[in-house]
Protein backbone atom coordinates (compact mmCIF):
# COMPACT_ATOMS: atom_id res chain seq x y z
CA UNK A 1 0.00 0.00 0.00
CA UNK A 2 1.19 3.51 -0.81
CA UNK A 3 1.16 6.33 1.72
CA UNK A 4 1.76 9.96 1.02
CA UNK A 5 0.59 13.53 1.26
CA UNK A 6 -1.18 15.89 -1.07
CA UNK A 7 -1.18 19.66 -1.17
CA UNK A 8 -3.72 21.98 -2.76
CA UNK A 9 -1.13 24.83 -2.68
CA UNK A 10 -3.35 27.27 -0.81
CA UNK A 11 -1.75 30.46 0.48
CA UNK A 12 -3.71 31.05 3.68
CA UNK A 13 -2.99 33.43 6.58
CA UNK A 14 -1.83 31.73 9.76
CA UNK A 15 -4.78 32.57 12.04
CA UNK A 16 -2.58 32.48 15.16
CA UNK A 17 -0.25 35.20 13.85
CA UNK A 18 -2.33 36.88 11.14
CA UNK A 19 0.61 36.57 8.77
CA UNK A 20 0.15 35.39 5.19
CA UNK A 21 3.19 33.72 3.61
CA UNK A 22 4.33 35.22 0.33
CA UNK A 23 3.77 33.23 -2.82
CA UNK A 24 7.52 32.60 -2.98
CA UNK A 25 7.64 31.38 0.64
CA UNK A 26 4.71 29.05 0.22
CA UNK A 27 6.06 27.65 -3.03
CA UNK A 28 9.41 26.91 -1.38
CA UNK A 29 7.56 25.39 1.61
CA UNK A 30 5.73 22.96 -0.64
CA UNK A 31 9.02 21.91 -2.26
CA UNK A 32 10.46 21.27 1.21
CA UNK A 33 7.36 19.28 2.21
CA UNK A 34 7.76 17.11 -0.88
CA UNK A 35 11.42 16.37 -0.14
CA UNK A 36 10.60 15.65 3.48
CA UNK A 37 7.86 13.24 2.37
CA UNK A 38 10.56 11.06 0.85
CA UNK A 39 12.99 11.58 3.76
CA UNK A 40 10.52 10.23 6.31
CA UNK A 41 9.83 7.14 4.22
CA UNK A 42 6.48 7.95 2.64
CA UNK A 43 5.76 6.96 -0.96
CA UNK A 44 3.72 9.63 -2.74
CA UNK A 45 3.56 13.40 -3.09
CA UNK A 46 0.61 14.84 -5.01
CA UNK A 47 0.02 18.47 -5.95
CA UNK A 48 -3.15 20.27 -7.01
CA UNK A 49 -3.81 22.46 -10.03
CA UNK A 50 -5.49 25.83 -9.62
CA UNK A 51 -5.74 28.94 -11.74
CA UNK A 52 -6.65 31.59 -9.22
CA UNK A 53 -5.43 33.04 -5.93
CA UNK A 54 -5.05 32.05 -3.12
CA UNK A 55 -3.43 29.03 -4.80
CA UNK A 56 -0.05 29.05 -6.54
CA UNK A 57 0.04 25.72 -8.34
CA UNK A 58 -1.03 26.54 -11.88
CA UNK A 59 1.61 24.26 -13.42
CA UNK A 60 2.03 21.04 -11.44
CA UNK A 61 4.31 19.35 -13.97
CA UNK A 62 6.90 22.13 -13.60
CA UNK A 63 6.90 21.78 -9.83
CA UNK A 64 6.85 17.98 -9.91
CA UNK A 65 9.77 17.90 -12.37
CA UNK A 66 11.81 19.95 -9.90
CA UNK A 67 10.82 17.63 -7.07
CA UNK A 68 11.69 14.62 -9.24
CA UNK A 69 15.22 15.96 -9.60
CA UNK A 70 15.54 16.38 -5.82
CA UNK A 71 14.23 12.92 -4.88
CA UNK A 72 15.02 9.32 -5.71
CA UNK A 73 12.07 7.10 -4.78
CA UNK A 74 9.10 9.41 -4.36
CA UNK A 75 6.09 8.73 -6.60
CA UNK A 76 4.76 12.02 -7.99
CA UNK A 77 1.08 12.58 -8.60
CA UNK A 78 -1.55 15.31 -8.86
CA UNK A 79 -4.58 16.32 -6.84
CA UNK A 80 -5.98 16.98 -9.34
CA UNK A 81 -5.14 17.61 -13.01
CA UNK A 82 -8.01 19.41 -14.72
CA UNK A 83 -9.25 17.15 -17.51
CA UNK A 84 -12.05 19.57 -18.39
CA UNK A 85 -10.24 22.81 -19.12
CA UNK A 86 -6.76 21.65 -20.12
CA UNK A 87 -6.19 20.68 -23.71
CA UNK A 88 -5.80 16.89 -23.61
CA UNK A 89 -2.95 17.22 -26.12
CA UNK A 90 -1.05 19.38 -23.63
CA UNK A 91 -1.78 16.94 -20.79
CA UNK A 92 -0.45 14.07 -22.92
CA UNK A 93 2.71 16.02 -23.73
CA UNK A 94 3.36 17.51 -20.28
CA UNK A 95 2.90 14.31 -18.30
CA UNK A 96 4.85 12.15 -20.74
CA UNK A 97 7.63 14.74 -20.48
CA UNK A 98 7.45 14.60 -16.68
CA UNK A 99 7.37 10.80 -16.79
CA UNK A 100 10.70 10.75 -18.69
CA UNK A 101 12.31 13.32 -16.40
CA UNK A 102 11.17 11.43 -13.29
CA UNK A 103 12.25 8.03 -14.57
CA UNK A 104 8.67 6.75 -14.53
CA UNK A 105 7.83 7.88 -10.98
CA UNK A 106 4.66 9.62 -12.17
CA UNK A 107 0.94 9.05 -12.16
CA UNK A 108 -1.86 11.56 -12.25
CA UNK A 109 -5.31 12.08 -10.81
CA UNK A 110 -7.86 13.66 -13.11
CA UNK A 111 -10.58 15.94 -11.79
CA UNK A 112 -13.09 18.42 -13.11
CA UNK A 113 -12.08 21.23 -10.76
CA UNK A 114 -14.16 23.09 -8.23
CA UNK A 115 -13.83 26.68 -9.45
CA UNK A 116 -16.59 27.68 -11.85
CA UNK A 117 -14.84 30.59 -13.62
CA UNK A 118 -11.92 28.36 -14.68
CA UNK A 119 -14.18 27.02 -17.43
CA UNK A 120 -14.83 30.39 -19.12
CA UNK A 121 -11.21 31.50 -18.47
CA UNK A 122 -10.13 28.56 -20.60
CA UNK A 123 -12.87 28.96 -23.16
CA UNK A 124 -15.12 26.15 -21.93
CA UNK A 125 -18.70 25.86 -20.68
CA UNK A 126 -19.16 24.52 -17.14
CA UNK A 127 -22.45 22.90 -18.16
CA UNK A 128 -20.36 20.62 -20.38
CA UNK A 129 -18.16 19.51 -17.45
CA UNK A 130 -18.97 15.81 -17.69
CA UNK A 131 -18.93 15.55 -21.51
CA UNK A 132 -15.58 17.40 -21.47
CA UNK A 133 -14.18 14.92 -18.94
CA UNK A 134 -15.39 12.01 -21.07
CA UNK A 135 -14.20 13.25 -24.45
CA UNK A 136 -10.92 14.77 -23.29
CA UNK A 137 -9.90 11.61 -21.50
CA UNK A 138 -10.82 9.43 -24.47
CA UNK A 139 -8.48 11.59 -26.57
CA UNK A 140 -5.74 11.59 -23.90
CA UNK A 141 -5.78 7.78 -23.87
CA UNK A 142 -5.45 7.60 -27.64
CA UNK A 143 -2.60 10.12 -27.67
CA UNK A 144 -0.66 7.98 -25.21
CA UNK A 145 -1.62 4.54 -26.47
CA UNK A 146 -1.36 5.16 -30.25
CA UNK A 147 1.68 6.60 -32.02
CA UNK A 148 -0.34 8.34 -34.72
CA UNK A 149 -3.79 9.74 -34.02
CA UNK A 150 -6.58 10.88 -36.31
CA UNK A 151 -9.27 12.38 -34.17
CA UNK A 152 -12.36 14.54 -34.29
CA UNK A 153 -14.62 15.48 -31.38
CA UNK A 154 -16.96 18.16 -30.10
CA UNK A 155 -14.67 20.29 -28.00
CA UNK A 156 -11.31 20.52 -29.71
CA UNK A 157 -9.99 21.24 -33.16
CA UNK A 158 -9.48 17.95 -35.08
CA UNK A 159 -6.15 16.15 -35.34
CA UNK A 160 -4.85 14.41 -38.48
CA UNK A 161 -1.75 12.24 -38.30
CA UNK A 162 -0.78 13.73 -34.93
CA UNK A 163 1.94 12.21 -32.76
CA UNK A 164 2.15 13.36 -29.15
CA UNK A 165 5.76 13.71 -28.02
CA UNK A 166 7.65 12.51 -26.13
CA UNK A 167 6.12 9.07 -26.43
CA UNK A 168 5.41 7.60 -22.98
CA UNK A 169 8.48 6.14 -21.26
CA UNK A 170 9.07 2.54 -22.40
CA UNK A 171 5.82 2.83 -24.36
CA UNK A 172 3.69 2.74 -21.21
CA UNK A 173 1.57 5.72 -20.20
CA UNK A 174 1.45 7.01 -16.62
CA UNK A 175 -1.19 5.32 -14.48
CA UNK A 176 -4.36 7.39 -14.19
CA UNK A 177 -6.64 7.87 -11.21
CA UNK A 178 -10.02 9.55 -11.61
CA UNK A 179 -11.07 11.75 -8.73
CA UNK A 180 -14.60 12.75 -7.93
CA UNK A 181 -16.41 13.62 -4.73
CA UNK A 182 -19.95 13.16 -5.91
CA UNK A 183 -20.30 12.20 -9.58
CA UNK A 184 -20.99 8.49 -10.13
CA UNK A 185 -20.29 9.08 -13.83
CA UNK A 186 -16.60 9.62 -13.01
CA UNK A 187 -16.49 6.40 -10.96
CA UNK A 188 -18.04 4.73 -14.01
CA UNK A 189 -15.34 6.26 -16.22
CA UNK A 190 -12.57 4.93 -13.96
CA UNK A 191 -14.22 1.50 -13.95
CA UNK A 192 -14.66 1.45 -17.74
CA UNK A 193 -10.95 2.01 -18.36
CA UNK A 194 -9.79 -0.14 -15.45
CA UNK A 195 -8.09 2.98 -14.04
CA UNK A 196 -7.86 3.93 -10.37
CA UNK A 197 -10.55 5.80 -8.47
CA UNK A 198 -9.52 8.38 -5.90
CA UNK A 199 -11.98 9.80 -3.42
CA UNK A 200 -11.02 13.05 -1.73
CA UNK A 201 -12.72 11.67 1.39
CA UNK A 202 -12.11 14.88 3.32
CA UNK A 203 -15.13 17.07 3.03
CA UNK A 204 -17.91 14.50 3.03
CA UNK A 205 -19.21 11.85 5.41
CA UNK A 206 -17.75 8.36 5.21
CA UNK A 207 -21.01 6.81 4.06
CA UNK A 208 -20.89 8.89 0.88
CA UNK A 209 -17.33 7.71 0.13
CA UNK A 210 -18.41 4.14 0.79
CA UNK A 211 -21.19 4.34 -1.79
CA UNK A 212 -18.98 5.92 -4.45
CA UNK A 213 -16.21 3.35 -3.98
CA UNK A 214 -18.67 0.46 -3.87
CA UNK A 215 -20.20 1.64 -7.16
CA UNK A 216 -16.74 1.94 -8.77
CA UNK A 217 -15.79 -1.56 -7.59
CA UNK A 218 -18.99 -3.13 -8.98
CA UNK A 219 -18.56 -1.38 -12.31
CA UNK A 220 -14.83 -2.31 -12.47
CA UNK A 221 -15.90 -5.95 -12.29
CA UNK A 222 -18.75 -5.36 -14.77
CA UNK A 223 -16.30 -3.94 -17.32
CA UNK A 224 -14.13 -7.05 -17.03
CA UNK A 225 -11.00 -5.75 -15.31
CA UNK A 226 -11.08 -8.24 -12.43
CA UNK A 227 -13.04 -8.83 -9.27
CA UNK A 228 -14.59 -5.87 -7.48
CA UNK A 229 -12.08 -6.23 -4.66
CA UNK A 230 -9.21 -5.95 -7.14
CA UNK A 231 -10.16 -2.44 -8.27
CA UNK A 232 -7.61 0.30 -7.52
CA UNK A 233 -8.83 2.66 -4.82
CA UNK A 234 -7.20 5.73 -3.28
CA UNK A 235 -8.43 7.87 -0.42
CA UNK A 236 -7.63 11.27 0.94
CA UNK A 237 -7.61 11.99 4.62
CA UNK A 238 -6.94 14.88 6.91
CA UNK A 239 -5.00 14.61 10.15
CA UNK A 240 -3.34 16.72 12.79
CA UNK A 241 -1.28 14.99 15.48
CA UNK A 242 0.58 15.63 18.67
CA UNK A 243 1.84 13.01 21.11
CA UNK A 244 -0.88 14.12 23.46
CA UNK A 245 -4.34 14.17 21.93
CA UNK A 246 -5.47 17.27 23.84
CA UNK A 247 -2.45 19.22 22.61
CA UNK A 248 -3.38 18.35 19.04
CA UNK A 249 -6.94 19.62 19.50
CA UNK A 250 -5.80 22.81 21.22
CA UNK A 251 -3.19 23.61 18.58
CA UNK A 252 -5.30 22.75 15.52
CA UNK A 253 -8.55 24.40 16.60
CA UNK A 254 -7.74 27.97 15.46
CA UNK A 255 -6.67 26.61 12.06
CA UNK A 256 -9.84 24.56 11.81
CA UNK A 257 -12.10 27.42 12.87
CA UNK A 258 -10.66 29.78 10.26
CA UNK A 259 -10.05 27.23 7.51
CA UNK A 260 -11.25 27.84 3.99
CA UNK A 261 -13.92 25.32 2.93
CA UNK A 262 -15.38 24.47 6.35
CA UNK A 263 -14.32 27.23 8.78
CA UNK A 264 -16.95 29.24 10.62
CA UNK A 265 -19.35 26.32 10.43
CA UNK A 266 -19.42 23.15 12.51
CA UNK A 267 -17.19 22.69 15.53
CA UNK A 268 -13.97 20.72 15.15
CA UNK A 269 -15.58 17.94 17.20
CA UNK A 270 -18.71 17.84 15.00
CA UNK A 271 -16.68 17.84 11.80
CA UNK A 272 -14.33 15.15 13.07
CA UNK A 273 -17.37 13.00 13.85
CA UNK A 274 -19.06 13.62 10.48
CA UNK A 275 -15.97 13.29 8.26
CA UNK A 276 -12.65 11.38 8.33
CA UNK A 277 -10.82 14.38 9.90
CA UNK A 278 -8.72 13.08 12.79
CA UNK A 279 -7.15 15.43 15.31
CA UNK A 280 -5.38 13.62 18.11
CA UNK A 281 -2.53 11.27 18.94
CA UNK A 282 -0.66 9.15 16.38
CA UNK A 283 -2.47 6.11 17.77
CA UNK A 284 -5.84 7.75 17.11
CA UNK A 285 -4.78 8.45 13.52
CA UNK A 286 -3.69 4.83 13.14
CA UNK A 287 -7.00 3.50 14.47
CA UNK A 288 -9.14 5.83 12.39
CA UNK A 289 -7.19 5.19 9.19
CA UNK A 290 -7.33 1.42 9.62
CA UNK A 291 -11.09 1.89 9.97
CA UNK A 292 -11.35 3.30 6.42
CA UNK A 293 -10.80 -0.25 5.18
CA UNK A 294 -14.03 -1.30 6.89
CA UNK A 295 -16.11 0.67 4.40
CA UNK A 296 -14.01 0.83 1.22
CA UNK A 297 -12.33 -2.57 1.40
CA UNK A 298 -8.61 -3.22 0.84
CA UNK A 299 -7.29 -0.16 -0.92
CA UNK A 300 -4.06 0.87 -2.55
CA UNK A 301 -3.26 4.48 -1.72
CA UNK A 302 -3.74 6.71 1.31
CA UNK A 303 -2.86 10.40 0.97
CA UNK A 304 -3.04 12.84 3.86
CA UNK A 305 -3.71 16.56 3.67
CA UNK A 306 -1.46 18.18 6.28
CA UNK A 307 -0.30 21.56 4.93
CA UNK A 308 -3.45 23.65 4.48
CA UNK A 309 -5.34 26.34 6.38
CA UNK A 310 -2.23 28.41 7.14
CA UNK A 311 -0.31 25.79 9.13
CA UNK A 312 3.33 26.91 9.31
CA UNK A 313 6.01 24.88 7.52
CA UNK A 314 7.68 23.89 10.78
CA UNK A 315 4.43 22.34 12.02
CA UNK A 316 3.85 20.53 8.73
CA UNK A 317 7.34 19.03 8.86
CA UNK A 318 6.66 17.86 12.41
CA UNK A 319 3.48 16.20 11.15
CA UNK A 320 5.55 14.42 8.51
CA UNK A 321 7.97 13.20 11.19
CA UNK A 322 5.05 11.75 13.15
CA UNK A 323 3.61 10.12 10.03
CA UNK A 324 6.98 8.63 9.07
CA UNK A 325 8.08 7.52 12.52
CA UNK A 326 4.92 6.46 14.28
CA UNK A 327 1.92 6.19 11.98
CA UNK A 328 2.82 4.85 8.55
CA UNK A 329 5.10 1.96 9.68
CA UNK A 330 2.22 0.60 11.75
CA UNK A 331 -0.33 1.20 8.98
CA UNK A 332 1.90 -0.58 6.45
CA UNK A 333 2.21 -3.61 8.69
CA UNK A 334 -1.45 -3.76 9.67
CA UNK A 335 -2.88 -3.16 6.18
CA UNK A 336 -0.47 -5.69 4.65
CA UNK A 337 -1.48 -8.33 7.19
CA UNK A 338 -5.15 -7.82 6.34
CA UNK A 339 -4.84 -7.72 2.54
CA UNK A 340 -5.57 -10.99 0.66
CA UNK A 341 -2.97 -12.08 -1.89
CA UNK A 342 -5.24 -11.57 -4.91
CA UNK A 343 -5.69 -7.85 -4.18
CA UNK A 344 -3.08 -5.93 -6.21
CA UNK A 345 -0.92 -3.02 -5.11
CA UNK A 346 -1.25 0.34 -6.86
CA UNK A 347 0.35 0.11 -10.31
CA UNK A 348 3.76 1.73 -10.76
CA UNK A 349 5.73 2.26 -13.93
CA UNK A 350 7.69 -0.96 -13.35
CA UNK A 351 4.60 -3.11 -12.80
CA UNK A 352 2.84 -1.55 -15.80
CA UNK A 353 5.86 -2.23 -18.03
CA UNK A 354 6.05 -5.82 -16.74
CA UNK A 355 2.32 -6.32 -17.37
CA UNK A 356 2.65 -4.92 -20.89
CA UNK A 357 5.63 -7.19 -21.61
CA UNK A 358 3.78 -10.22 -20.27
CA UNK A 359 0.77 -9.38 -22.48
CA UNK A 360 2.96 -8.97 -25.57
CA UNK A 361 4.70 -12.25 -24.76
CA UNK A 362 1.32 -13.97 -24.73
CA UNK A 363 0.30 -12.26 -27.96
CA UNK A 364 3.56 -13.29 -29.66
CA UNK B 1 -48.48 -1.45 0.07
CA UNK B 2 -46.40 0.64 2.44
CA UNK B 3 -47.89 3.73 4.02
CA UNK B 4 -46.85 6.83 2.16
CA UNK B 5 -45.46 9.88 3.89
CA UNK B 6 -46.78 13.41 3.89
CA UNK B 7 -43.91 15.72 4.87
CA UNK B 8 -44.90 18.88 6.76
CA UNK B 9 -42.27 21.62 6.95
CA UNK B 10 -42.79 24.54 9.29
CA UNK B 11 -40.38 27.47 9.37
CA UNK B 12 -42.02 29.13 12.38
CA UNK B 13 -39.60 30.44 14.98
CA UNK B 14 -41.66 31.05 18.11
CA UNK B 15 -43.28 28.51 20.41
CA UNK B 16 -46.17 28.20 20.05
CA UNK B 17 -46.05 29.33 16.46
CA UNK B 18 -48.95 30.31 14.22
CA UNK B 19 -46.94 28.94 11.30
CA UNK B 20 -46.87 25.52 12.96
CA UNK B 21 -50.55 25.88 13.80
CA UNK B 22 -51.38 26.49 10.15
CA UNK B 23 -49.12 23.62 9.07
CA UNK B 24 -50.88 21.23 11.47
CA UNK B 25 -54.32 22.26 10.29
CA UNK B 26 -53.34 21.90 6.64
CA UNK B 27 -51.92 18.45 7.42
CA UNK B 28 -55.11 17.42 9.23
CA UNK B 29 -57.20 18.56 6.27
CA UNK B 30 -55.04 16.69 3.77
CA UNK B 31 -54.97 13.50 5.84
CA UNK B 32 -58.76 13.62 6.26
CA UNK B 33 -59.30 14.18 2.54
CA UNK B 34 -56.97 11.31 1.71
CA UNK B 35 -58.78 9.06 4.18
CA UNK B 36 -62.05 9.86 2.38
CA UNK B 37 -60.36 8.54 -0.76
CA UNK B 38 -59.29 5.42 1.09
CA UNK B 39 -55.61 6.44 1.15
CA UNK B 40 -53.66 6.24 4.35
CA UNK B 41 -50.65 8.49 4.88
CA UNK B 42 -48.26 9.07 7.73
CA UNK B 43 -47.34 12.68 8.44
CA UNK B 44 -43.79 13.66 9.38
CA UNK B 45 -43.53 17.18 10.69
CA UNK B 46 -40.23 19.02 10.47
CA UNK B 47 -39.61 22.13 12.55
CA UNK B 48 -36.83 23.96 10.72
CA UNK B 49 -35.94 25.87 13.88
CA UNK B 50 -34.57 22.62 15.31
CA UNK B 51 -32.21 22.38 12.32
CA UNK B 52 -31.14 26.03 12.11
CA UNK B 53 -27.51 25.22 12.95
CA UNK B 54 -27.47 22.08 10.82
CA UNK B 55 -28.60 24.20 7.88
CA UNK B 56 -25.91 26.84 8.49
CA UNK B 57 -23.29 24.07 8.71
CA UNK B 58 -24.54 22.67 5.42
CA UNK B 59 -24.06 26.05 3.75
CA UNK B 60 -20.46 26.13 4.96
CA UNK B 61 -19.42 22.48 4.52
CA UNK B 62 -21.53 21.52 1.51
CA UNK B 63 -22.97 18.36 3.01
CA UNK B 64 -25.83 17.55 5.40
CA UNK B 65 -24.75 16.39 8.84
CA UNK B 66 -26.23 13.38 10.60
CA UNK B 67 -29.03 15.49 12.08
CA UNK B 68 -30.12 16.98 8.77
CA UNK B 69 -29.67 14.00 6.45
CA UNK B 70 -32.83 12.10 7.52
CA UNK B 71 -34.85 15.32 7.21
CA UNK B 72 -33.74 15.84 3.61
CA UNK B 73 -34.41 12.17 2.88
CA UNK B 74 -37.91 12.47 4.33
CA UNK B 75 -38.78 15.45 2.13
CA UNK B 76 -37.24 13.93 -1.00
CA UNK B 77 -39.05 10.64 -0.44
CA UNK B 78 -42.43 12.09 0.54
CA UNK B 79 -45.59 11.49 -1.46
CA UNK B 80 -46.57 15.11 -0.79
CA UNK B 81 -45.26 18.18 1.00
CA UNK B 82 -46.90 20.90 3.05
CA UNK B 83 -44.55 23.88 3.33
CA UNK B 84 -45.40 26.79 5.59
CA UNK B 85 -43.29 29.85 6.31
CA UNK B 86 -43.70 33.13 8.10
CA UNK B 87 -43.42 36.12 5.79
CA UNK B 88 -40.37 38.21 6.66
CA UNK B 89 -39.48 41.37 4.73
CA UNK B 90 -41.94 40.68 1.91
CA UNK B 91 -40.93 37.04 1.32
CA UNK B 92 -40.35 33.57 2.82
CA UNK B 93 -38.03 33.56 5.82
CA UNK B 94 -34.29 33.11 5.38
CA UNK B 95 -34.43 29.85 7.33
CA UNK B 96 -37.11 28.53 4.98
CA UNK B 97 -35.10 29.52 1.91
CA UNK B 98 -31.94 27.97 3.33
CA UNK B 99 -33.78 24.69 3.69
CA UNK B 100 -34.98 24.89 0.09
CA UNK B 101 -31.45 25.81 -1.02
CA UNK B 102 -29.93 22.62 0.39
CA UNK B 103 -32.54 20.29 -1.13
CA UNK B 104 -31.28 18.31 -4.09
CA UNK B 105 -32.34 20.05 -7.27
CA UNK B 106 -34.67 17.21 -8.23
CA UNK B 107 -35.89 16.41 -4.72
CA UNK B 108 -39.36 17.83 -5.35
CA UNK B 109 -39.67 17.13 -9.07
CA UNK B 110 -43.35 16.42 -9.64
CA UNK B 111 -44.09 16.25 -5.91
CA UNK B 112 -47.52 17.59 -4.90
CA UNK B 113 -46.95 20.62 -2.66
CA UNK B 114 -49.34 22.72 -0.62
CA UNK B 115 -47.99 26.15 0.28
CA UNK B 116 -48.88 28.16 3.37
CA UNK B 117 -47.70 31.41 4.89
CA UNK B 118 -48.36 33.46 7.98
CA UNK B 119 -47.84 37.10 8.89
CA UNK B 120 -49.02 39.77 11.28
CA UNK B 121 -51.33 41.41 8.81
CA UNK B 122 -53.10 40.49 5.60
CA UNK B 123 -51.00 43.03 3.67
CA UNK B 124 -48.33 40.31 3.21
CA UNK B 125 -50.56 37.74 1.59
CA UNK B 126 -49.36 38.26 -1.98
CA UNK B 127 -45.96 36.89 -0.93
CA UNK B 128 -47.49 33.45 -1.49
CA UNK B 129 -47.95 34.22 -5.15
CA UNK B 130 -44.98 36.46 -5.90
CA UNK B 131 -42.38 34.56 -3.84
CA UNK B 132 -43.48 31.06 -2.80
CA UNK B 133 -45.03 29.93 -6.10
CA UNK B 134 -42.07 30.94 -8.29
CA UNK B 135 -39.68 29.16 -5.90
CA UNK B 136 -41.60 25.91 -6.18
CA UNK B 137 -42.09 26.37 -9.92
CA UNK B 138 -38.28 26.41 -10.15
CA UNK B 139 -38.19 23.11 -8.25
CA UNK B 140 -40.74 21.62 -10.69
CA UNK B 141 -43.11 20.81 -7.85
CA UNK B 142 -46.82 20.27 -8.52
CA UNK B 143 -48.29 23.10 -6.43
CA UNK B 144 -51.99 23.05 -5.52
CA UNK B 145 -54.20 25.78 -7.03
CA UNK B 146 -55.05 27.01 -3.51
CA UNK B 147 -52.32 28.26 -1.21
CA UNK B 148 -53.28 29.34 2.29
CA UNK B 149 -52.34 32.58 3.99
CA UNK B 150 -53.19 33.28 7.62
CA UNK B 151 -52.78 36.71 9.19
CA UNK B 152 -53.02 37.12 12.94
CA UNK B 153 -56.58 38.36 12.63
CA UNK B 154 -57.63 35.15 10.85
CA UNK B 155 -57.12 33.21 14.07
CA UNK B 156 -59.63 35.41 15.94
CA UNK B 157 -63.36 35.55 16.13
CA UNK B 158 -65.68 36.46 13.27
CA UNK B 159 -66.19 35.63 9.63
CA UNK B 160 -62.51 35.76 8.70
CA UNK B 161 -61.79 32.72 10.86
CA UNK B 162 -64.55 30.82 9.16
CA UNK B 163 -63.04 31.67 5.77
CA UNK B 164 -59.60 30.42 6.85
CA UNK B 165 -61.13 27.09 7.85
CA UNK B 166 -62.78 26.77 4.45
CA UNK B 167 -59.55 27.58 2.62
CA UNK B 168 -57.68 25.01 4.67
CA UNK B 169 -60.23 22.31 3.81
CA UNK B 170 -60.22 23.25 0.12
CA UNK B 171 -56.41 23.28 -0.06
CA UNK B 172 -56.13 19.99 1.87
CA UNK B 173 -58.57 18.43 -0.60
CA UNK B 174 -56.55 19.67 -3.56
CA UNK B 175 -53.34 18.21 -2.13
CA UNK B 176 -55.10 14.92 -1.41
CA UNK B 177 -56.27 14.79 -5.02
CA UNK B 178 -52.74 15.29 -6.37
CA UNK B 179 -51.20 12.82 -3.92
CA UNK B 180 -53.82 10.15 -4.61
CA UNK B 181 -53.39 10.53 -8.36
CA UNK B 182 -49.63 10.13 -8.20
CA UNK B 183 -48.16 6.64 -8.28
CA UNK B 184 -45.97 5.67 -5.35
CA UNK B 185 -42.35 6.29 -6.27
CA UNK B 186 -39.26 4.76 -4.83
CA UNK B 187 -36.64 7.01 -3.31
CA UNK B 188 -34.28 8.23 -5.99
CA UNK B 189 -30.95 6.39 -6.01
CA UNK B 190 -28.21 8.47 -7.64
CA UNK B 191 -26.31 5.30 -8.48
CA UNK B 192 -29.25 3.51 -10.11
CA UNK B 193 -29.49 5.54 -13.31
CA UNK B 194 -25.86 6.23 -14.18
CA UNK B 195 -25.56 5.44 -17.88
CA UNK B 196 -23.09 2.79 -18.96
CA UNK B 197 -19.85 4.42 -20.07
CA UNK B 198 -20.27 3.41 -23.70
CA UNK B 199 -23.43 5.54 -23.66
CA UNK B 200 -21.54 8.45 -22.10
CA UNK B 201 -18.83 8.09 -24.76
CA UNK B 202 -21.26 8.14 -27.66
CA UNK B 203 -23.13 11.26 -26.57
Amino acid sequence: MQFGVFSVSDITPDPTTGRTPTEAERLQAVLRIAEKTEEVGLDVFALGEHHNPPFFSSSPTTTLAYIAARTRRLQLSTATTLITTNDPVKIAEDYAMLQHLAGGRVDLTLGRGNTGPVYPWFGQDIRQGLPLAVENYALLRRLWDSDVVDWEGRFRTPLQGFTSTPRPLHGVAPFVWHGSIRSPEIAEQAAYYGDGFFHNHIFWPADHTRRMVDFYRRRFEHHGHGNADQAIVGLGGQVFMRKNSQDAVREFRPYFDEAPVYGHGPSLEDFARETPLTVGSPQQVIDRTLGFRDYVGDYQRQLFLIDHAGLPLKTVLEQLDLLGEEVVPVLRREFAALKPAHVPDAPTHDTLVAARNAQQGVAA
Amino acid sequence: MTTRTLAVVSAGLSTPSSTRLLADRLADAAVAALAERGAEVRTETIELREHARDLADHLVTGFPNAGLRPVLDTVAGAAGLIAVTPIFSASYSGLFKTFVDVLDRDALYGTPVLLGATAGTARHQLALDHAMRPLFAYLHAAVTPTAVFAASEDWGAGGASHELGERIIRAGGELAGLVAARPASSTADPFADVPDFTTLLSR
